[in-house]
């Protein structure tokens, strides 16, 4: 009935949004939770209840405005014995206006100390005490990560430090970190396409400056260890060729003799002074002489690049899985969608109506597909789904032998005719096999795309991991019959002497071939394609920017880069290069050519799928390989830090073996490395210990999902049982009227 | 902030920016504002004005950046969130003001626009989903648990300076 229904709008429950003196009280709670957690002596009880009560609800009369003041004053006791940081974070939280959390803050501040008031009971009636309030209320408590940037770039100018010296540190602390994040890259672009985008293509750029990130971590450890000390004393060289404009792309000719790759480094120590004294003499020289092992600086700095990757991808995949998996989260996608799915970074006109497209077309499709689950098939039906299923499935995985058969029989083909032709054609042949690989890369995605439209999925988003998958496994099936052939030597690099530098060769060109492919399709796709569909075709759509196989050629290239650090310590410094004339090409077409994808992305959760795809096959691979390389294959005996020895591995274990004999006090270092990196006992007890966590962890989930069960059964009888009591207190009421 | 603020105003009142209240068509002017099918509801939730005609003061523009921003925690972002979803200001989301909330969404135009029976269907599945004791309205706690389950919340609601 309506008075029924007048009541229940009243109800705390329903008003709390709106009512200051209920927001007090619930943070108030929140507070002596916080309070009690840390264990310090309770507050007396206050008679006056802390929950909003039915009583106090009008803010206009005056009682109330009396209460107002009392729950403000007792939020304010409660804040006084909190901790500094543990008190700014709750003001932050604190959904109040901003009036209302300066006179909190006032508040506090004039409890906390008389000394201290001077400074800031200076009562700024100027902007610039208020925005310094409001950056105080406003950043603390969450870290420099994430401040509202530009309002400090604004707002410095403004303020003139009039502050005591406990507020100027904090004033140059701001300063220094506005500066900072002024000075981010590629601040201004990222917002640019965030604007007219969206989140989702943003997700591409982000993870792009992702990889550039660790590139340059590698580069730059390889850089400091191994190249600069290397190019300081370079060994007795070959006569260098002259250089020719082909060299950029094969690798080969001038560079071949170069820093670029593992031949080029000595297996001495350099600069070891037992040969640089003359006569016999022990007199020091001028300059003091550093001894210099340089194989071991070489493996042990890829060793380490490669275990500062493997931290900061574990670490940046726990954060991303952090966000976006919830407990619980089943159902729930409409709801979610529809409250959830409005990006408020799209600030275009025309994006914020292809956004509502979007958003509508989304709808429907969610609804049309509930719609026709809702509607059991047949078994016909269903038979006939699965097989054309089975059958798609069928077709991609014979294709994908079908590519590496053909790469198989083509590389070898392409062996046999190398072996009688001149040297520039030998040269010029070399990078075919590049080629057809990176070809069959561009051209298969497609041929999905096809094969998808063929079988209809059930939701697009089945459809767009389906691609996924199918695109990953075709690229990671024919990279590993590359890294087979390139490991056993039995097809490419058989004749060469040093077959270190020529595998490195080999993936020097298939990155270059990757990057001018890239570039490629982004003409033909995306420009081309433009202009086709706008003069011939008349349409008014644009091509749109397929972010699923961007993001897998972008994992692609860091995969090669991965496999050849080994062999050629600069290639992550060409990674470099790629990635930032990457970042620039795709920006501009992006801008000219296309139109913000019209698939469901959620931004977050393919974020997470692209680091971790990145992660497991992609890293797990370049690591498996580098680590089978070091340890069973035998390196070249006239080139590069490991000439002669049996493996990579052994040159490590001689060394710990002449350490130990050297220095009698270190035998604690060869126990270690005896018993805990060649025993396998440890493999399996931390394999058990982590099997372990994860146990545990999937049940305290189950235990939670069942608990939000109960819950949630509780609160609908509780609101069954509000209802019942309205309406029995109002058939008493009528009755006693009567 | 205070640059851009002063901005909107007429060039006679600059010196007096912070006990001006800007008036509301100056505020549309904005250009995280200018296209945001939300604007009249965060005009409405942010401003103070006793009068009723949504001008904000120069604090009222603080609050509405600083809820906007990045930096601002799930829970004040979901509170604004549900006042600006809120259309009636009731305290709850009806099926009237989700209604107003999905057509928001779709756009003005035609086209765009679900059917009655699809609109229909959509608010039943909300209700379902999200209405935990079954009164027929969302209230703040469930909104804000059903907002916490979806990451983008977070990286969406916000808009980059």
């Amino acid at each position: 009935s309506s008075a029924t229904l007048r009541i229940l709008a009243s109800m705390p429950s329903r008003t709390i949004g709106r009512s200051r003196g209920a927001i007090i009280s619930q943070y108030y709670n929140r507070t002596a939770r916080l309070r009690r957690r840390s264990s310090h002596p309770p507050l007396q009880q206050l008679c006056r209840a802390a929950r909003p009560s039915l009583r106090q609800y009008d803010l206009e009369t005056d009682p109330a405005r009396a209460t107002l003041e009392d729950k403000r004053s007792v939020l304010v006791k409660e804040l006084l014995s909190l901790s500094p940081s543990q008190c700014s974070h709750m003001l932050l939280t604190v959904p109040l206006s901003l009036a209302e959390k300066r006179t909190l803050r006032q508040e506090l501040s004039r409890q906390r100390g008389p000394p201290r008031q001077q400074a800031q009971h200076q009562a700024p009636s100027s902007p610039c005490g208020w925005s310094k309030d409001y950056i105080i209320l406003v950043s603390l408590g969450r870290g420099s990560a994430q401040q509202p940037r530009g309002l400090w770039y604004r707002l410095w100018p403004r303020c003139s430090p009039q502050a005591p010296s406990p507020q100027g540190c904090r004033d140059l602390w701001y300063r220094l970190l506005s500066l900072l994040l002024a000075a981010q890259p590629w601040h201004y672009a990222l917002k640019q396409i965030s604007g007219r985008f969206g989140s989702s293509v943003l997700s591409y750029f982000l993870f792009l400056k992702t990889l550039l990130m660790f590139n340059i971590i590698s580069f730059l450890i390889l850089l400091i260890f191994v190249v600069a000390l290397q190019a300081a004393y370079p060994p007795a060289s070959v006569s260098p060729q002259p250089f020719t404009g082909l060299e950029l792309l094969t690798g080969a000719g001038c560079f071949t003799h170069s820093l670029l790759y593992y031949g080029y480094y000595s297996n001495v120590t350099l600069n070891d002074p037992c040969t640089f004294s003359p006569n016999g003499s022990v007199f020091p020289l001028t300059a003091p002489l550093l001894p210099y092992n340089m194989p071991l600086a070489y493996v042990f700095s890829v060793g380490v690049s490669f275990l500062v990757t493997c931290a900061l991808l574990v670490y940046s995949m726990s954060q991303s899985f952090g966000e976006s998996y919830r407990v619980g989260s089943s159902v729930g996608d409409l709801a979610i969608k529809v409250f959830c799915a409005w990006d408020f970074k799209v600030i275009q006109k025309r994006s914020v109506k292809l956004q509502c497209e979007n958003i509508c077309t989304q709808l429907k499709e969610l609804l049309a597909e509930q719609r026709s689950r809702s509607r059991s098939l047949s078994l016909c039906q269903r038979l006939k789904h699965t097989s054309v299923l089975f059958l798609a499935w069928a077709l991609s995985l014979s294709m994908v032998l079908g590519c590496v058969l053909a790469v198989h029989y083509f590389s070898e083909h392409m062996h046999a005719v190398t072996r009688d032709s001149g040297r520039w054609q030998q040269e010029a042949i070399l990078l075919v096999l590049p080629l057809m690989v990176s070809l069959l890369n561009v051209l298969m995605p497609h041929l999905y795309n096809f094969l998808a439209m063929w079988e209809k999925h059930d939701s697009p988003v089945a459809e767009v991991y389906v691609a996924i998958c199918r695109n990953l496994i075709l690229k990671m099936v024919v990279l590993g019959l590359l890294c087979y052939q390139w490991l056993s030597r039995r097809v490419i690099c058989s004749t060469e002497e040093c077959w270190e530098t020529c595998v490195g060769q080999d993936l020097y060109r298939f990155v270059v071939m990757d990057f001018v492919f890239t570039l490629l399709d982004t003409l033909f796709g995306e420009l081309v394609w433009r202009l086709i569909l706008e003069k011939r075709l008349k349409r008014k759509q644009r091509p749109e920017f397929d972010i699923a196989r961007n993001v897998l050629e972008l994992i692609y290239g860091q995969t090669l880069t991965w496999l050849g650090i080994l062999f050629a310590p600069l290639l992550p410094a060409v990674q470099t290069l790629k990635l930032l004339l990457l970042f620039y090409i795709k920006k501009t077409s992006l801008m000219q050519n296309c139109q913000s994808p019209s698939k469901p992305w959620q931004a977050s959760h393919m974020s997470t799928i692209f680091i971790t795809l990145l992660c497991f096959p992609s890293f797990l691979g370049a690591a498996v390989f580098l680590s089978y390389t070091i340890w069973s294959v035998q390196p070249s005996e006239t080139c590069g830090p490991f000439q002669g020895v049996e493996t990579i591995y052994m040159s490590g274990k001689t060394w710990v073996r002449v350490l130990e004999k050297s220095n009698p006090n270190i035998t604690w270092l060869t126990w270690v490395h005896h018993h805990l990196l060649e025993n396998t006992f440890l493999l399996f007890f931390v394999s058990g210990v982590l099997l372990a966590v994860i146990y545990f962890n999937i049940q305290v989930v189950r235990g939670q999902r069942r608990i939000i069960h109960l819950l949630k059964e509780q609160i609908a009888n509780e609101g069954e049982d509000k209802k019942f009591l309205i309406q029995k207190l109002h058939s008493v009421y009528e009755q006693r009227e009567r | 902030a205070y640059k851009r603020f002063s901005e909107l105003l007429p060039k006679e009142e600059r010196e007096n920016a912070c006990s001006v209240r800007l008036p509301k068509s100056q505020i549309l002017t904005l250009p995280e504002l200018r296209a945001n099918p939300f604007r009249h509801r965060i005009c409405q939730v942010f401003s103070t004005s006793e009068y009723g005609d949504d001008s904000m003061s120069f604090e009222d523009f603080l609050d509405m950046l600083s809820v906007f921003s990045d930096s601002a925690t799930s829970d004040v972002k979901s509170h604004y969130a549900f006042r600006i979803f809120d259309f009636d200001d009731d305290g709850t989301l009806s099926r009237k003001d989700l209604e107003k909330l999905v057509n928001c969404l779709t756009g003005q135009g035609e086209e765009s626009q679900l059917s009655n029976a699809e609109m229909e269907q959509l608010i039943q599945n909300i209700l379902e989903e999200s209405d935990i004791d079954k009164d027929g309205t969302i209230n703040l706690s469930e909104f804000q648990h059903i907002v916490s389950r979806s990451p983008d919340f977070a990286r969406c609601g916000g808009l980059q300076r």
